[in-house]
């Protein structure tokens, strides 16, 4: 089960975040702020999955940005891990090399892509193209108008 | 103001020309942390400008609601926008639409009421013939919808499941999964249209099913069996690549929905021989087949050992998949290590033997800098410990409780070493330091483990010296970071033991120096606070230098500072004491003056008690100045018993104490006393060696009682000490029927036994009592003692006297603390009786008290629940929000509780003739309602 999903930059920037239990809105700045520095401090060579709390934090990190899932203990965490890779590649096949600023002015689309890909803290759809297809149709949508 | 209108003016400015972009621009300056406490803009100012602008700039309003969302993410409670997404979702374009349901699924809750202003929408958009919208709608409902109003558009949903659009079936089954998840009475129905989606010709629809029937097979797995094959087949085909390949996730067939799978067929065959058989075929195959290289592939392998080693098993595949973990383990990288560890924890359960290949592995990876590998480890190490390397494990736990930070891991592998402790109890001086975690019942255990002891007494009192010295060492240290239930633990240890210490006789004080110095210190908490009182009360039966006491009264008076019901003014005094005065009572005076007029009214024959009651005297200067609350009432009983021990035993009825004659003694002091109340035995035991003495065998018995409102002995804590009063006897072990208060004194040769027992059977504790010890000779006094003024707590104190040989009279002191909790009795009235008493009452107190909920019981009926099973009350009746509740003191006056439901607490109204009485009960009763 699947608690949330954070995008954090390296100066601990919250880019995204969704999370798939209640949380209250005050109590998420001082949550993600923690995760993050769990997350930061972690070095290299070291193992991308930390304990936190009751939980798990599942974390990869491309370039300046990390991606952060929070995890119940009976998930699988390199399923998780990969899973973080392959919502990065499709990113990347609808933004076409994603970066840090596609997922700041696009907030609302890589919301749509997450929705398509993880609902109610379960993975829900992994194929690329069906995970993109929605959103496609809505750009198209778009274009004519 | 004309900062907060600096960023509108930008819009308003340059709406004409591109006003999306710009408002984009500035509304993330705006938002921008560093520019908000630069400007010290507030965010009420923030979401007024919000709202101004979703409600005045509709050609822009999809990108003013991303900036909300945003808001939302930084942390600040956008509200306003919530009723401009569900507008956004209703009125707007496709593009519109999508957004609108997307930031009403990120601000809602599902509970939110505005979530029923959205299922107008959701119908509209289902039954629409853009499929955009029918799609959205439906991403809309399996993410959060309104419970009550699933059946509105259950029939629509239901018939999505047939559409001709996979994309559409797909999210049709994703919606009835939530449903079934919020309220699976409302899909119970469609459970064979599930099987249908199971069987879709399309994969995706397919996965969206087995999301549903995990969790189906999760709580019923026996009414799913037949689905086994179904499950194994579709696992087959994956496996075998025969899904599309978009499906493939770098050249690895669906690995989410082989895990799925995997997971699904763990939960149908666990147990299950039959069952288990049918995919025996298949998961070897998942192992075959799941040899590339990558981190996906060694994802699905740890499932499949998984659900190999869960479900019935098969030695051949056991043997493939153990091997197949040597893989993991052996693995450079770390992330596949750690899968590895976890992987083998699951297998070692099976067959310890297991871990054996991987020893060096497991050694390399106790020593890992990373702290997950080397948690991973230990909680494998768990799983294999054995009698003869459980030391070694333990130990290697300790180490790495030292180094922890997260609270989490330490409260469980606190637990686990305490498990290990109680599975192999010779481990005796690892538990000692374990005690550092933070689980309540992890101290609890280990006290109980150091109390009752192994089976050799030698053993025993090592353990024990050991606790004493190591805790000793510790209190030398500085104690300001060890846990507040550790420094419980320590006080309890040290009060019971610290005279196993060598050097205790050489200086009783130093034990009784270093809880002093604990007892001083601002981070001890009040309940500790007690705990170290309790053992310092302990300490003090044993004889010490006096000069130890000599700052106690300042001290204590700091101790009581911090108690919160303490009404240091004594305001609610005021009626009592004017009363007094009216009826002649003689104004109160300091103690330095009390003690002048002592030294000149010697005459007034005070001197005998002084000289006979060295300790209860002691007591009552400390109470006199801790007792903020009420004064002292000290009562002297004096009583003599004389006869043959073994008439003693057999004579042993209660004795009610007169009280009458010695009232005025007291009254010199400022203080009524009424008493007798519970029964107080005492025991003279001749030890085993001395002859059994037939002569005369005369016991002059001699008490005091003093009722002080000191601290007062929880339950739990009198348990601790009657389980220590069994470890203390030196060559008798007494075990004593439930009591409520005991003492223990040994006394040159003799055992006595000072206790208090809360029963009105007397002679069946008495009976108990000479059983334990036959074959001794054994004396037995009972009194009865009553509590005629109500107290929150009191001290009974008194002094056992007794000849042994006749002519030579020996005395022991004792002290007792019981709490107003004893005496008390249910009183069994009808309301009408009821009404009568609660006019006729003249004292009473008002206050709230907090309520309990529990389960489906009314939190009224639970609140006088718990008081009646804590405090021994009697509930006479419940109306609606009120209820009614009566008790007594034992032999004594009653008091009546008048309980209202007034928003979330309750509103308790205490009467009774006794004036202290209600006060003192509700005390109990706030304290009851806290324990529970």
């Amino acid at each position: 089960m699947i608690k949330f999903l954070l995008m954090v930059n390296k100066q601990g920037q919250t880019r995204l975040s969704k999370y798939y239990e209640k949380v209250d809105i005050g109590k998420r700045p001082a949550l993600e702020a923690d995760v993050v520095k769990g997350c930061l401090s972690r070095k290299k060579e070291q193992c991308s999955f930390v304990e936190y709390k009751d939980f798990k934090l599942v974390y990869r990190q491309y370039a300046a940005l990390f991606i952060v899932v929070g995890i119940s203990d009976t998930e699988n965490e390199l399923s998780i891990y990969e899973l973080v890779h392959n919502f990065v590649e499709v990113l990347d096949k609808y933004f076409g090399h994603v970066s840090e600023l596609d997922i700041m002015f696009n907030l609302d689309k890589v919301h749509i892509i997450l929705d398509e890909m993880i609902q109610n803290g379960h993975i829900v759809e992994t194929n690329r193209n069906r995970i993109l297809a929605p959103l496609l149709a809505l750009d198209k949508m778009a274009e004519a108008h | 103001m004309i900062r907060l209108l600096y960023p509108v003016h930008i819009f308003s400015c340059n709406l004409g020309s591109n006003p999306t972009a710009l408002l984009a621009e500035a509304l993330s300056t705006v938002l921008s942390p560093t520019f908000l406490s630069k400007y010290s803009i507030k965010i009420k100012h923030l979401m007024c400008l919000l709202n101004f602008l979703l409600s005045s700039l509709p050609p822009v309003m999809k990108e003013i609601m991303v900036r909300a969302i945003y808001c939302e993410m930084l942390g600040y409670q956008a509200s306003v926008s919530y009723i401009h997404a569900i507008k956004l979702a209703q009125q707007g374009s496709v593009l519109e639409k999508r957004l609108g349901y997307l930031a009403v699924s990120l601000f809602l809750n599902e509970s939110d009421e505005f979530l029923l202003l959205l299922v107008n929408t959701v119908l509209k958009d289902l039954q629409s013939t853009n499929l955009n919208e029918v799609c959205m709608a439906l991403t809309a409902v399996s993410q959060m919808f309104p419970k009550d109003m699933i059946p509105a558009i259950l029939p629509i949903v239901e018939e999505k499941l047939t559409h001709p659009k996979e994309v559409i079936r797909r999210k049709a089954v994703l919606a009835l999964y939530k449903f079934y998840l919020i309220a699976p009475n409302q899909v119970q129905h469609i459970h064979s249209k599930f099987r249908k989606a199971l069987c879709d010709k399309d994969p995706g629809v397919m996965t969206a099913s087995l999301h549903i029937y995990l969790q189906l097979v999760k709580e019923s797995p026996e009414s799913y069996k037949d689905l086994t094959v179904s499950f194994v087949t579709i696992l087959r085909q994956v496996v075998g690549g025969k899904l599309p390949m978009d499906f493939n996730y770098h050249s690895v067939p669906a690995p989410w929905l082989q895990i799925q799978l995997l997971r699904i067929l763990a939960y149908l065959g666990k147990e299950d021989q039959g069952t288990s058989e049918m995919m025996y075929d298949v998961l070897e195959e998942s192992l075959r087949r799941a040899e590339m290289n990558h981190n996906i592939t060694y994802a699905i392998l740890y499932e499949c050992v998984k659900s190999i080693y869960t479900v019935y098993p098969k030695a051949e595949l056991l043997e493939k998949a153990a091997k197949c973990i040597g893989n993991f383990v052996l693995s450079p990288k770390i992330n596949l290590k750690y899968l590895g560890l976890k992987a083998l924890t699951y297998v070692v359960a099976q067959d310890p033997n297991l871990a054996l290949p991987h020893q060096m592995t497991i050694i390399e990876c106790l020593d890992h800098s990373d702290i997950i590998i080397k948690r991973a480890t230990l909680e494998l190490l768990f799983r294999i410990t054995n009698a003869q390397n459980v030391t070694v494990i333990v130990e290697k736990m300790l180490e790495f409780l030292r180094q922890s930070s997260n609270d989490y891991s330490t409260v469980d592998l606190v637990g686990k070493v305490a498990e290990l402790a109680e599975k192999y109890p010779f481990i005796k001086q690892d538990p000692l330091n374990l005690c550092n975690g933070m689980q309540p019942d992890i101290p609890n255990n280990f006290l109980r483990l150091l109390a009752e002891g192994f089976d050799s007494v030698e053993e025993d009192r090592q353990l024990r010296l050991f606790a004493v010295d190591s805790y000793v060492l510790l209190l030398q240290g500085e104690t300001a970071s060890l846990p507040q239930c550790f420094l419980q633990v320590i006080s309890w240890v040290l009060g019971e033991y610290a005279h196993l210490r060598p050097d205790q006789a050489s200086d009783p004080g130093k034990v009784m120096r270093l809880l002093t110095r604990l007892l001083d210190q601002r981070h001890a908490s009040a309940q500790t606070r007690r705990w170290i009182l309790s053992a310092l009360t302990k300490l003090c039966s044993s004889p010490v230098e006096s000069s130890l006491f000599s700052d106690w009264p300042v001290r204590l008076t700091a101790v009581f500072r911090g108690v919160p019901q303490v009404d240091s003014s004594l305001s609610f005094l005021d009626g009592h004491v004017s009363e007094a005065l009216a009826a002649g009572a003689a104004p109160y005076k300091p103690p330095h003056q009390r003690q002048e007029e002592l030294a000149h009214e010697k005459a007034l024959s005070l001197e005998p008690y002084g000289l006979s009651l060295p300790v209860s005297l002691s007591t009552c200067s400390i109470t006199d100045r801790l007792t903020d609350r009420q004064s002292p009432t000290r009562l002297s009983i004096s009583s003599s018993v004389s006869g043959n021990s073994t008439e003693l035993s057999l004579k042993g009825g209660s004795t009610t104490l007169k009280l009458d004659g010695v009232k005025r003694v007291w009254g010199k002091e400022g203080y009524l006393v009424q008493q007798p109340k519970e029964v107080v035995e005492e025991t003279p035991l001749p030890p085993t060696e001395l002859p059994s003495p037939l002569g005369s065998f005369q016991s002059p018995v001699s008490q005091t009682q003093t009722a002080s409102p000191g601290p007062e002995p929880d339950q739990e804590r009198q348990q601790l000490a009657s389980s220590l009063f069994v470890g203390v006897g030196t060559h008798h072990s007494v075990c004593l029927v439930r009591s409520t208060a005991c003492q223990s004194l040994r006394s040159s040769g003799h055992f006595i036994i000072v206790c208090c027992v809360s029963s009105p059977q007397v002679s069946c504790v008495s009976g108990d009592l000479v059983e334990e010890v036959k074959g001794h000779s054994v004396a037995t006094c009972q009194y009865a003692v009553v509590m005629m003024r109500a107290s929150v707590d009191v001290e009974l104190a008194g002094l056992v006297s007794y000849q042994r040989v006749p002519g030579q009279p020996r005395a022991t002191p004792f002290s007792l603390r019981l709490s107003l909790k004893h005496f008390i009795r249910p009183l069994t009235v009808s309301t009408g009786e009821y009404g009568k008493m609660w006019l006729s009452f003249s004292h009473d107190v008002k206050q709230n008290l907090r309520l309990i909920t529990a389960g489906d019981q009314s939190p009224l009926t639970a609140t006088l629940d718990t008081l009646r099973d804590r405090l021994h009350l009697h509930v006479v009746d419940i109306i609606g929000s009120e209820g009614i509740v009566a008790c007594r003191l034992l032999r004594g006056q009653p008091c009546l509780l008048h309980c209202r439901v007034h928003a979330d607490s309750l509103a308790v109204w205490l009467r009774s003739p006794i004036p202290e009485f209600p006060d003192s009960l509700l005390y109990h009763c706030q304290k009851a309602l806290a324990e529970a």
